[in-house]
Protein backbone atom coordinates (compact mmCIF):
# COMPACT_ATOMS: atom_id res chain seq x y z
CA UNK A 1 0.00 0.00 0.00
CA UNK A 2 1.13 3.72 -0.58
CA UNK A 3 0.67 6.51 1.48
CA UNK A 4 -2.74 8.05 0.32
CA UNK A 5 -1.99 11.51 2.27
CA UNK A 6 1.84 11.65 0.44
CA UNK A 7 -0.21 11.08 -2.83
CA UNK A 8 -2.49 13.84 -2.49
CA UNK A 9 -0.06 16.42 -2.34
CA UNK A 10 1.32 15.42 -6.20
CA UNK A 11 -2.42 16.61 -6.87
CA UNK A 12 -2.59 20.86 -6.59
CA UNK A 13 -6.22 20.70 -7.71
CA UNK A 14 -7.35 19.50 -3.83
CA UNK A 15 -5.95 22.22 -2.48
CA UNK A 16 -8.95 23.97 -3.44
CA UNK A 17 -10.56 21.99 -1.08
CA UNK A 18 -12.63 19.94 -2.94
CA UNK A 19 -13.84 16.08 -2.47
CA UNK A 20 -13.46 14.70 -6.07
CA UNK A 21 -15.61 11.64 -6.44
CA UNK A 22 -15.84 11.64 -10.38
CA UNK A 23 -13.32 9.53 -11.74
CA UNK A 24 -14.60 7.35 -13.78
CA UNK A 25 -15.75 10.49 -15.69
CA UNK A 26 -12.21 11.76 -15.54
CA UNK A 27 -9.43 11.79 -12.84
CA UNK A 28 -7.06 14.53 -11.87
CA UNK A 29 -3.53 14.59 -12.96
CA UNK A 30 -0.60 15.14 -10.94
CA UNK A 31 2.44 17.74 -11.10
CA UNK A 32 4.32 14.76 -12.48
CA UNK A 33 2.13 14.73 -15.54
CA UNK A 34 1.48 18.69 -16.08
CA UNK A 35 4.97 19.29 -15.76
CA UNK A 36 5.52 16.72 -18.31
CA UNK A 37 3.01 18.23 -20.82
CA UNK A 38 4.40 22.03 -19.74
CA UNK A 39 7.88 20.96 -20.41
CA UNK A 40 7.22 20.70 -23.58
CA UNK A 41 5.11 22.97 -24.53
CA UNK A 42 7.68 25.67 -22.76
CA UNK A 43 11.34 23.82 -23.83
CA UNK A 44 11.08 21.77 -26.64
CA UNK A 45 7.77 22.29 -28.71
CA UNK A 46 8.29 21.21 -32.24
CA UNK A 47 6.76 18.93 -34.73
CA UNK A 48 8.05 15.02 -34.44
CA UNK A 49 9.06 12.60 -37.28
CA UNK A 50 10.03 15.43 -39.36
CA UNK A 51 12.31 17.89 -38.39
CA UNK A 52 15.99 17.66 -38.15
CA UNK A 53 17.06 20.18 -35.63
CA UNK A 54 17.35 18.93 -31.82
CA UNK A 55 14.24 20.40 -29.99
CA UNK A 56 12.23 18.46 -32.64
CA UNK A 57 14.52 15.16 -31.70
CA UNK A 58 13.63 15.21 -28.53
CA UNK A 59 9.89 15.63 -29.10
CA UNK A 60 9.77 12.64 -31.43
CA UNK A 61 11.88 10.74 -28.55
CA UNK A 62 9.56 11.12 -25.95
CA UNK A 63 6.16 11.01 -27.84
CA UNK A 64 7.62 7.58 -29.41
CA UNK A 65 9.02 6.73 -25.50
CA UNK A 66 5.16 6.76 -24.46
CA UNK A 67 4.58 4.38 -27.15
CA UNK A 68 7.00 2.05 -25.92
CA UNK A 69 5.36 2.99 -21.72
CA UNK A 70 1.72 1.68 -23.18
CA UNK A 71 3.14 -0.96 -24.61
CA UNK A 72 4.78 -2.50 -21.65
CA UNK A 73 2.07 -0.27 -19.62
CA UNK A 74 -0.48 -3.42 -21.57
CA UNK A 75 2.22 -6.02 -22.71
CA UNK A 76 1.54 -5.84 -25.90
CA UNK A 77 4.38 -7.29 -28.13
CA UNK A 78 5.21 -4.59 -30.10
CA UNK A 79 5.06 -0.76 -30.26
CA UNK A 80 3.55 -1.23 -34.11
CA UNK A 81 0.56 -2.10 -31.79
CA UNK A 82 0.12 0.52 -29.95
CA UNK A 83 -1.61 3.55 -32.11
CA UNK A 84 -2.06 7.05 -30.45
CA UNK A 85 -5.63 8.28 -30.49
CA UNK A 86 -7.61 11.10 -28.76
CA UNK A 87 -9.13 8.76 -26.40
CA UNK A 88 -11.38 5.58 -26.16
CA UNK A 89 -14.27 7.08 -28.59
CA UNK A 90 -11.73 7.49 -31.42
CA UNK A 91 -10.11 4.39 -31.01
CA UNK A 92 -13.36 2.41 -30.93
CA UNK A 93 -14.45 4.55 -33.66
CA UNK A 94 -11.29 3.61 -35.65
CA UNK A 95 -12.12 -0.10 -35.61
CA UNK A 96 -15.95 0.27 -36.72
CA UNK A 97 -14.59 2.22 -39.99
CA UNK A 98 -11.04 0.87 -40.70
CA UNK A 99 -11.87 -2.68 -39.82
CA UNK A 100 -15.96 -3.33 -39.59
CA UNK A 101 -16.45 -1.28 -42.89
CA UNK A 102 -14.39 -3.79 -44.80
CA UNK A 103 -14.94 -7.06 -42.98
CA UNK A 104 -18.48 -6.55 -41.58
CA UNK A 105 -21.18 -8.04 -44.34
CA UNK A 106 -25.28 -8.21 -44.42
CA UNK A 107 -26.47 -10.17 -42.24
CA UNK A 108 -23.82 -10.49 -40.09
CA UNK A 109 -23.81 -10.36 -36.35
CA UNK A 110 -22.63 -7.76 -34.15
CA UNK A 111 -22.73 -8.54 -29.59
CA UNK A 112 -22.73 -5.31 -27.49
CA UNK A 113 -23.74 -5.66 -23.88
CA UNK A 114 -26.35 -3.55 -22.44
CA UNK A 115 -23.48 -2.41 -19.45
CA UNK A 116 -21.77 -1.20 -22.53
CA UNK A 117 -20.95 3.13 -22.69
CA UNK A 118 -22.21 5.09 -26.03
CA UNK A 119 -19.05 4.66 -27.13
CA UNK A 120 -18.98 1.57 -27.45
CA UNK A 121 -22.35 1.46 -28.69
CA UNK A 122 -22.72 4.13 -31.03
CA UNK A 123 -20.01 3.61 -33.76
CA UNK A 124 -21.05 -0.48 -34.24
CA UNK A 125 -24.61 0.83 -34.38
CA UNK A 126 -23.89 3.49 -37.36
CA UNK A 127 -21.26 0.13 -39.02
CA UNK A 128 -24.52 -1.98 -38.50
CA UNK A 129 -26.68 0.20 -40.36
CA UNK A 130 -24.13 1.35 -43.28
CA UNK A 131 -23.14 -2.70 -43.33
CA UNK A 132 -26.93 -4.30 -43.17
CA UNK A 133 -25.39 -5.93 -39.73
CA UNK A 134 -27.47 -6.65 -36.51
CA UNK A 135 -26.63 -6.07 -33.47
CA UNK A 136 -27.75 -8.14 -30.33
CA UNK A 137 -27.43 -6.57 -26.81
CA UNK A 138 -26.44 -8.91 -23.68
CA UNK A 139 -28.49 -8.38 -21.03
CA UNK A 140 -27.83 -8.12 -17.11
CA UNK A 141 -29.25 -10.12 -14.16
CA UNK A 142 -30.58 -8.59 -11.02
CA UNK A 143 -26.88 -7.83 -9.68
CA UNK A 144 -26.41 -5.65 -12.65
CA UNK A 145 -23.77 -8.70 -14.56
CA UNK A 146 -24.08 -9.61 -17.30
CA UNK A 147 -25.75 -12.43 -18.26
CA UNK A 148 -23.22 -14.84 -19.30
CA UNK A 149 -26.09 -17.98 -20.05
CA UNK A 150 -27.32 -15.46 -22.81
CA UNK A 151 -23.65 -14.49 -24.07
CA UNK A 152 -23.16 -18.38 -24.74
CA UNK A 153 -26.44 -18.34 -26.50
CA UNK A 154 -25.60 -15.39 -29.07
CA UNK A 155 -21.92 -17.06 -29.57
CA UNK A 156 -23.60 -19.91 -30.80
CA UNK A 157 -25.02 -18.08 -34.21
CA UNK A 158 -21.44 -17.09 -34.86
CA UNK A 159 -20.96 -13.29 -34.48
CA UNK A 160 -18.59 -11.23 -36.70
CA UNK A 161 -17.83 -9.22 -33.79
CA UNK A 162 -18.04 -8.88 -30.13
CA UNK A 163 -17.49 -6.02 -28.11
CA UNK A 164 -18.00 -4.90 -24.19
CA UNK A 165 -16.25 -2.87 -21.43
CA UNK A 166 -13.76 -5.10 -19.45
CA UNK A 167 -15.12 -2.42 -16.35
CA UNK A 168 -19.31 -1.28 -16.79
CA UNK A 169 -18.74 3.02 -16.09
CA UNK A 170 -22.29 3.26 -15.06
CA UNK A 171 -22.14 0.26 -12.26
CA UNK A 172 -18.85 -0.56 -11.70
CA UNK A 173 -19.68 -4.11 -12.97
CA UNK A 174 -16.25 -5.53 -13.16
CA UNK A 175 -17.11 -8.10 -16.15
CA UNK A 176 -15.29 -11.92 -16.80
CA UNK A 177 -13.38 -10.49 -19.45
CA UNK A 178 -11.07 -13.59 -19.56
CA UNK A 179 -13.82 -16.27 -20.11
CA UNK A 180 -15.76 -13.60 -22.32
CA UNK A 181 -13.23 -13.10 -24.78
CA UNK A 182 -12.16 -16.85 -24.93
CA UNK A 183 -15.61 -18.03 -25.96
CA UNK A 184 -15.75 -15.38 -28.43
CA UNK A 185 -12.46 -16.15 -29.67
CA UNK A 186 -13.46 -20.03 -29.82
CA UNK A 187 -16.59 -18.80 -31.60
CA UNK A 188 -14.74 -17.34 -34.58
CA UNK A 189 -15.50 -13.58 -33.37
CA UNK A 190 -13.19 -10.54 -33.37
CA UNK A 191 -13.22 -9.14 -30.14
CA UNK A 192 -13.12 -5.52 -29.54
CA UNK A 193 -12.71 -4.62 -25.34
CA UNK A 194 -13.53 -1.30 -23.87
CA UNK A 195 -10.49 -0.78 -21.15
CA UNK A 196 -11.47 3.35 -20.32
CA UNK A 197 -12.51 1.87 -17.13
CA UNK A 198 -10.51 -1.17 -17.13
CA UNK A 199 -6.97 0.24 -18.10
CA UNK A 200 -6.81 2.98 -15.41
CA UNK A 201 -7.94 0.56 -12.22
CA UNK A 202 -7.55 -3.09 -13.09
CA UNK A 203 -4.90 -2.88 -15.63
CA UNK A 204 -4.43 -5.57 -18.64
CA UNK A 205 -2.41 -8.20 -19.89
CA UNK A 206 -3.58 -8.13 -23.70
CA UNK A 207 -1.56 -11.01 -24.90
CA UNK A 208 -2.72 -13.42 -22.07
CA UNK A 209 -6.39 -11.64 -22.45
CA UNK A 210 -6.29 -12.60 -26.42
CA UNK A 211 -8.66 -9.83 -27.66
CA UNK A 212 -7.95 -8.23 -31.16
CA UNK A 213 -8.58 -4.51 -29.91
CA UNK A 214 -8.41 -2.92 -26.58
CA UNK A 215 -9.29 0.76 -25.96
CA UNK A 216 -8.57 3.30 -23.28
CA UNK A 217 -8.10 6.68 -22.73
CA UNK A 218 -5.28 8.86 -20.83
CA UNK A 219 -7.51 11.00 -19.20
CA UNK A 220 -8.98 8.56 -17.11
CA UNK A 221 -5.73 7.29 -15.82
CA UNK A 222 -3.51 10.78 -14.42
CA UNK A 223 -3.23 11.60 -18.23
CA UNK A 224 -4.01 14.51 -20.07
CA UNK A 225 -7.36 14.64 -22.07
CA UNK A 226 -7.11 14.06 -25.81
CA UNK A 227 -4.73 11.01 -25.95
CA UNK A 228 -6.11 7.54 -25.72
CA UNK A 229 -4.65 4.15 -27.10
CA UNK A 230 -5.86 1.66 -29.57
CA UNK A 231 -4.13 -1.71 -29.15
CA UNK A 232 -4.60 -4.17 -32.11
CA UNK A 233 -2.88 -7.42 -32.75
CA UNK A 234 -0.62 -6.28 -35.43
CA UNK A 235 -2.28 -8.98 -38.02
CA UNK A 236 -5.52 -7.02 -38.20
CA UNK A 237 -4.18 -3.96 -38.18
CA UNK A 238 -1.56 -4.55 -41.14
CA UNK A 239 -4.66 -5.91 -43.17
CA UNK A 240 -6.58 -2.96 -42.20
CA UNK A 241 -7.17 0.30 -44.69
CA UNK A 242 -6.11 3.25 -42.78
CA UNK A 243 -8.89 5.22 -40.46
CA UNK A 244 -8.03 8.86 -41.46
CA UNK A 245 -5.67 9.90 -44.80
CA UNK A 246 -2.93 13.07 -44.10
CA UNK A 247 0.06 14.00 -43.10
CA UNK A 248 2.17 11.73 -41.09
CA UNK A 249 0.33 8.58 -42.48
CA UNK A 250 1.98 8.20 -45.62
CA UNK A 251 5.21 6.65 -47.37
CA UNK A 252 4.79 8.25 -50.27
CA UNK A 253 2.50 10.78 -52.47
CA UNK A 254 1.43 10.83 -56.14
CA UNK A 255 -1.37 11.68 -57.88
CA UNK A 256 -1.46 7.96 -59.00
CA UNK A 257 -1.62 7.52 -55.63
CA UNK A 258 -0.31 7.14 -52.13
CA UNK A 259 1.54 4.52 -49.98
CA UNK A 260 0.71 3.92 -46.44
CA UNK A 261 3.12 4.07 -43.80
CA UNK A 262 4.21 1.37 -41.24
CA UNK A 263 2.52 0.21 -38.50
CA UNK A 264 2.05 1.83 -36.27
CA UNK A 265 1.94 5.65 -37.65
CA UNK A 266 -0.53 3.91 -40.78
CA UNK A 267 -3.26 5.30 -38.23
CA UNK A 268 -1.98 8.42 -36.73
CA UNK A 269 -2.85 11.26 -39.68
CA UNK A 270 -1.92 14.66 -39.52
CA UNK A 271 -0.35 16.51 -36.00
CA UNK A 272 -1.01 14.59 -32.74
CA UNK A 273 -1.48 15.57 -29.22
CA UNK A 274 2.09 15.81 -29.24
CA UNK A 275 2.24 17.29 -25.45
CA UNK A 276 -0.66 14.83 -24.40
CA UNK A 277 0.82 11.73 -25.09
CA UNK A 278 4.01 12.55 -23.65
CA UNK A 279 2.06 13.76 -20.54
CA UNK A 280 0.30 10.16 -20.66
CA UNK A 281 3.74 8.93 -21.24
CA UNK A 282 4.54 10.26 -17.12
CA UNK A 283 1.10 9.01 -15.88
CA UNK A 284 1.72 5.34 -16.95
CA UNK A 285 5.03 6.45 -15.14
CA UNK A 286 3.10 7.04 -12.03
CA UNK A 287 0.47 4.74 -12.08
CA UNK A 288 3.81 1.74 -12.32
CA UNK A 289 5.27 3.94 -9.27
CA UNK A 290 2.09 3.43 -7.72
CA UNK A 291 1.72 0.08 -8.68
CA UNK A 292 -1.54 -1.28 -9.81
CA UNK A 293 -1.62 -3.68 -7.60
CA UNK A 294 -1.99 -1.22 -4.70
CA UNK A 295 -4.21 1.00 -6.51
CA UNK A 296 -6.60 -2.01 -6.71
CA UNK A 297 -5.99 -2.66 -2.91
CA UNK A 298 -6.51 0.86 -2.29
CA UNK A 299 -9.86 1.70 -4.25
CA UNK A 300 -11.18 -1.89 -2.52
CA UNK A 301 -10.86 -0.67 0.63
CA UNK A 302 -12.48 2.79 -0.18
CA UNK A 303 -15.45 1.16 -2.66
CA UNK A 304 -16.17 -1.25 0.27
CA UNK A 305 -16.00 1.66 2.86
CA UNK A 306 -18.28 3.86 0.62
CA UNK A 307 -20.30 0.97 -0.44
CA UNK A 308 -21.21 0.36 3.85
CA UNK A 309 -21.79 3.74 4.37
CA UNK A 310 -24.20 4.22 1.66
CA UNK A 311 -26.31 1.23 2.20
CA UNK A 312 -26.75 2.16 5.84
CA UNK A 313 -28.55 5.38 4.59
CA UNK A 314 -32.29 5.33 4.85
CA UNK A 315 -33.96 5.33 1.12
CA UNK A 316 -31.15 4.79 -0.64
CA UNK A 317 -30.77 2.28 -3.44
CA UNK A 318 -27.63 1.17 -4.33
CA UNK A 319 -27.44 -0.65 -8.10
CA UNK A 320 -24.89 -3.15 -9.43
CA UNK A 321 -22.78 -5.85 -7.63
CA UNK A 322 -21.39 -6.34 -4.29
CA UNK A 323 -18.23 -4.50 -3.83
CA UNK A 324 -16.07 -7.80 -3.92
CA UNK A 325 -17.16 -8.02 -7.57
CA UNK A 326 -17.26 -3.54 -8.53
CA UNK A 327 -14.70 -1.43 -9.50
CA UNK A 328 -14.76 2.35 -7.38
CA UNK A 329 -17.51 3.23 -8.98
CA UNK A 330 -21.44 3.25 -6.83
CA UNK A 331 -24.56 4.67 -8.98
CA UNK A 332 -27.49 4.75 -6.32
CA UNK A 333 -30.87 6.63 -6.28
CA UNK A 334 -32.37 8.48 -3.16
CA UNK A 335 -35.86 8.21 -2.79
CA UNK A 336 -38.17 11.39 -3.84
CA UNK A 337 -34.33 13.39 -4.77
CA UNK A 338 -33.87 13.40 -8.28
CA UNK A 339 -29.83 12.73 -8.73
CA UNK A 340 -29.49 16.50 -9.97
CA UNK A 341 -30.90 18.12 -7.24
CA UNK A 342 -28.44 16.06 -4.91
CA UNK A 343 -25.43 16.79 -7.29
CA UNK A 344 -26.56 20.46 -6.84
CA UNK A 345 -26.54 20.42 -3.19
CA UNK A 346 -23.82 18.49 -3.00
CA UNK A 347 -21.93 20.78 -5.23
CA UNK A 348 -22.69 23.40 -2.63
CA UNK A 349 -20.27 21.55 -0.36
CA UNK A 350 -17.87 21.28 -2.61
CA UNK A 351 -18.70 17.47 -3.20
CA UNK A 352 -18.06 16.33 -6.90
CA UNK A 353 -20.86 14.01 -8.08
CA UNK A 354 -22.04 12.89 -11.19
CA UNK A 355 -25.51 12.94 -12.11
CA UNK A 356 -27.26 11.52 -15.33
CA UNK A 357 -27.02 8.95 -17.30
CA UNK A 358 -23.87 7.92 -17.39
CA UNK A 359 -23.84 7.76 -21.42
CA UNK A 360 -25.25 4.37 -21.11
CA UNK A 361 -28.89 5.34 -21.66
CA UNK A 362 -29.67 1.88 -22.47
CA UNK A 363 -28.28 0.49 -19.06
CA UNK A 364 -30.74 3.16 -17.66
CA UNK A 365 -33.40 2.44 -20.02
CA UNK A 366 -33.06 -1.18 -18.28
CA UNK A 367 -32.75 -0.08 -14.75
CA UNK A 368 -36.00 1.64 -15.19
CA UNK A 369 -34.56 4.93 -14.02
CA UNK A 370 -33.94 7.89 -16.42
CA UNK A 371 -30.43 8.72 -14.19
CA UNK A 372 -28.70 7.70 -11.62
CA UNK A 373 -26.12 9.51 -8.99
CA UNK A 374 -22.93 7.99 -9.21
CA UNK A 375 -19.75 8.35 -6.96
CA UNK A 376 -16.23 7.10 -8.59
CA UNK A 377 -13.30 6.90 -6.85
CA UNK A 378 -9.24 6.66 -7.45
CA UNK A 379 -5.75 6.43 -6.43
CA UNK A 380 -5.99 9.59 -4.51
CA UNK A 381 -9.80 9.29 -2.68
CA UNK A 382 -10.09 9.24 1.04
CA UNK A 383 -12.48 7.94 3.06
CA UNK A 384 -12.69 11.70 4.39
CA UNK A 385 -14.20 12.72 0.78
CA UNK A 386 -16.75 9.31 0.95
CA UNK A 387 -17.86 10.99 4.65
CA UNK A 388 -18.53 14.41 2.64
CA UNK A 389 -20.70 13.34 0.34
CA UNK A 390 -22.73 11.11 3.06
CA UNK A 391 -23.02 14.92 4.94
CA UNK A 392 -24.27 16.14 1.56
CA UNK A 393 -27.02 13.21 1.08
CA UNK A 394 -28.33 13.55 4.55
CA UNK A 395 -28.53 17.32 3.95
CA UNK A 396 -30.59 16.89 0.99
CA UNK A 397 -32.86 14.13 2.66
CA UNK A 398 -33.34 17.39 5.20
CA UNK A 399 -34.06 19.47 2.94
CA UNK A 400 -36.14 17.54 0.76
CA UNK A 401 -38.07 15.72 3.81
CA UNK B 1 -27.29 34.71 -16.17
CA UNK B 2 -30.16 36.83 -15.55
CA UNK B 3 -31.52 35.64 -11.95
CA UNK B 4 -30.47 37.50 -9.12
CA UNK B 5 -27.41 36.13 -7.47
CA UNK B 6 -27.87 35.08 -4.06
CA UNK B 7 -25.51 34.70 -0.90
CA UNK B 8 -23.72 31.16 -0.57
CA UNK B 9 -25.90 30.66 3.01
CA UNK B 10 -28.89 31.40 1.06
CA UNK B 11 -31.47 28.30 0.60
CA UNK B 12 -30.78 27.10 -3.58
CA UNK B 13 -33.84 24.94 -2.64
CA UNK B 14 -36.20 27.18 -1.33
CA UNK B 15 -39.42 26.72 0.90
CA UNK B 16 -41.65 27.41 -1.90
CA UNK B 17 -39.47 25.77 -4.89
CA UNK B 18 -39.80 22.60 -2.73
CA UNK B 19 -43.45 23.32 -1.98
CA UNK B 20 -44.34 23.89 -5.19
CA UNK B 21 -42.26 20.31 -6.19
CA UNK B 22 -44.19 18.34 -3.72
CA UNK B 23 -47.15 19.59 -4.35
CA UNK B 24 -47.70 20.32 -7.99
CA UNK B 25 -50.53 22.82 -8.69
CA UNK B 26 -52.25 22.20 -11.84
CA UNK B 27 -50.95 18.49 -12.08
CA UNK B 28 -52.70 16.30 -14.41
CA UNK B 29 -54.58 16.27 -17.25
CA UNK B 30 -57.11 18.11 -18.70
CA UNK B 31 -60.01 16.10 -20.77
CA UNK B 32 -59.98 17.13 -24.69
CA UNK B 33 -57.77 20.21 -24.44
CA UNK B 34 -57.07 22.32 -27.02
CA UNK B 35 -53.23 22.29 -27.17
CA UNK B 36 -51.32 19.61 -25.67
CA UNK B 37 -47.43 19.04 -25.56
CA UNK B 38 -44.90 17.00 -23.93
CA UNK B 39 -40.94 17.74 -23.72
CA UNK B 40 -37.99 15.75 -22.56
CA UNK B 41 -35.40 16.36 -21.40
CA UNK B 42 -32.72 13.25 -22.23
CA UNK B 43 -29.97 14.16 -20.19
CA UNK B 44 -31.15 14.02 -17.20
CA UNK B 45 -34.91 11.92 -18.18
CA UNK B 46 -36.36 15.44 -17.11
CA UNK B 47 -40.35 15.22 -19.00
CA UNK B 48 -43.14 18.04 -18.70
CA UNK B 49 -46.61 17.97 -20.74
CA UNK B 50 -48.73 20.66 -20.50
CA UNK B 51 -52.84 20.55 -21.32
CA UNK B 52 -54.60 24.13 -22.48
CA UNK B 53 -57.77 24.86 -22.62
CA UNK B 54 -58.49 27.77 -24.80
CA UNK B 55 -61.85 30.07 -24.27
CA UNK B 56 -61.97 33.44 -26.22
CA UNK B 57 -58.07 33.59 -26.82
CA UNK B 58 -57.54 33.14 -22.92
CA UNK B 59 -56.02 30.19 -21.16
CA UNK B 60 -59.45 29.21 -19.61
CA UNK B 61 -57.19 25.82 -18.04
CA UNK B 62 -54.30 24.60 -17.54
CA UNK B 63 -52.63 20.72 -16.38
CA UNK B 64 -49.15 19.73 -16.02
CA UNK B 65 -47.79 16.21 -16.22
CA UNK B 66 -44.11 14.71 -16.19
CA UNK B 67 -41.70 13.95 -13.52
CA UNK B 68 -37.99 15.14 -12.89
CA UNK B 69 -35.92 17.28 -10.58
CA UNK B 70 -37.46 19.89 -8.38
CA UNK B 71 -36.08 22.76 -10.78
CA UNK B 72 -38.10 21.21 -13.77
CA UNK B 73 -41.31 20.19 -12.11
CA UNK B 74 -41.17 23.26 -9.14
CA UNK B 75 -40.70 25.69 -12.94
CA UNK B 76 -43.41 24.28 -14.67
CA UNK B 77 -46.39 24.28 -11.62
CA UNK B 78 -44.84 27.60 -11.15
CA UNK B 79 -45.65 28.11 -14.94
CA UNK B 80 -49.14 27.23 -14.59
CA UNK B 81 -50.08 29.38 -12.13
CA UNK B 82 -49.02 32.06 -14.20
CA UNK B 83 -50.50 30.92 -17.33
CA UNK B 84 -54.39 30.64 -15.97
CA UNK B 85 -56.62 33.51 -17.12
CA UNK B 86 -54.11 34.77 -19.38
CA UNK B 87 -54.56 35.80 -22.69
CA UNK B 88 -52.43 33.15 -25.50
CA UNK B 89 -50.88 36.34 -26.91
CA UNK B 90 -49.48 37.67 -23.59
CA UNK B 91 -48.49 34.05 -22.89
CA UNK B 92 -46.57 33.50 -26.05
CA UNK B 93 -44.46 36.58 -24.99
CA UNK B 94 -43.25 34.90 -21.63
CA UNK B 95 -39.32 34.47 -22.00
CA UNK B 96 -36.73 32.72 -20.11
CA UNK B 97 -35.84 35.59 -17.59
CA UNK B 98 -39.78 35.81 -16.98
CA UNK B 99 -39.03 32.09 -15.63
CA UNK B 100 -35.60 32.47 -13.94
CA UNK B 101 -36.86 35.41 -12.43
CA UNK B 102 -39.82 34.00 -10.91
CA UNK B 103 -38.27 31.14 -9.77
CA UNK B 104 -35.87 33.41 -7.54
CA UNK B 105 -32.71 31.45 -7.01
CA UNK B 106 -29.75 31.72 -9.18
CA UNK B 107 -29.16 28.40 -11.74
CA UNK B 108 -26.48 26.92 -12.68
CA UNK B 109 -25.36 26.77 -15.99
CA UNK B 110 -25.81 22.83 -16.32
CA UNK B 111 -29.54 23.00 -14.70
CA UNK B 112 -30.45 26.11 -16.59
CA UNK B 113 -32.05 23.06 -19.24
CA UNK B 114 -34.00 21.90 -16.16
CA UNK B 115 -35.65 25.42 -14.97
CA UNK B 116 -36.58 26.07 -18.87
CA UNK B 117 -38.14 23.19 -19.80
CA UNK B 118 -41.86 23.65 -19.10
CA UNK B 119 -41.30 26.83 -21.22
CA UNK B 120 -40.13 24.85 -23.88
CA UNK B 121 -42.90 23.14 -23.72
CA UNK B 122 -45.18 26.16 -23.44
CA UNK B 123 -43.30 28.15 -26.31
CA UNK B 124 -43.62 24.63 -28.72
CA UNK B 125 -46.91 23.72 -27.67
CA UNK B 126 -48.85 27.14 -27.67
CA UNK B 127 -46.75 29.20 -30.11
CA UNK B 128 -46.20 26.36 -32.62
CA UNK B 129 -42.74 27.08 -32.59
CA UNK B 130 -39.67 25.19 -32.19
CA UNK B 131 -38.02 24.89 -28.96
CA UNK B 132 -35.21 27.18 -28.59
CA UNK B 133 -32.28 24.83 -27.78
CA UNK B 134 -29.38 27.56 -27.70
CA UNK B 135 -29.36 27.79 -23.95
Amino acid sequence: MYDVAAVRKDFPIFETGIAYLDSANTSQRPRQVTSAVLDYWERYNSNIHRAAYKIAEEATDRYEATREKVRAFINAASTKEIINTRGTTEAINLVAYAWGRANVKPGDLIVLTILDHHSNIVPWQILATANGARIEYVDIDERGELRQDQFRELLEEQPKLVAFSQVSNALGTINPVEDMVRLAKAAGATVLVDGAQGAPHQGVDVRALGCDFYAFSGHKMLGPTGAGILYGRRELLEEMDPFMGGGDMIKTVRVEGTTYHDLPWKFEAGTQAIGEVIGLGAAVDYIGELGMENIRAHETEITEYAYEALSDIEGLTVYGPPPSRRAGVISFALEGIHPHDLATIADRDQVCLRAGHHCAMPLMTRLGVPATARASFYVYTQKDEVDRLVGSIKEAQRIFK
Amino acid sequence: MSSKPVSADDQFYREYILDHYKNPRNFGRLEHPDITHEEDNPLCGDVVGMDFRIKDGVIDDIRFHGRGCAISQASASLLTERLKGMPLDDAKKINKDDVLGELGIEISPARIKCALLSLKVLKVGAYGLAGDDDD
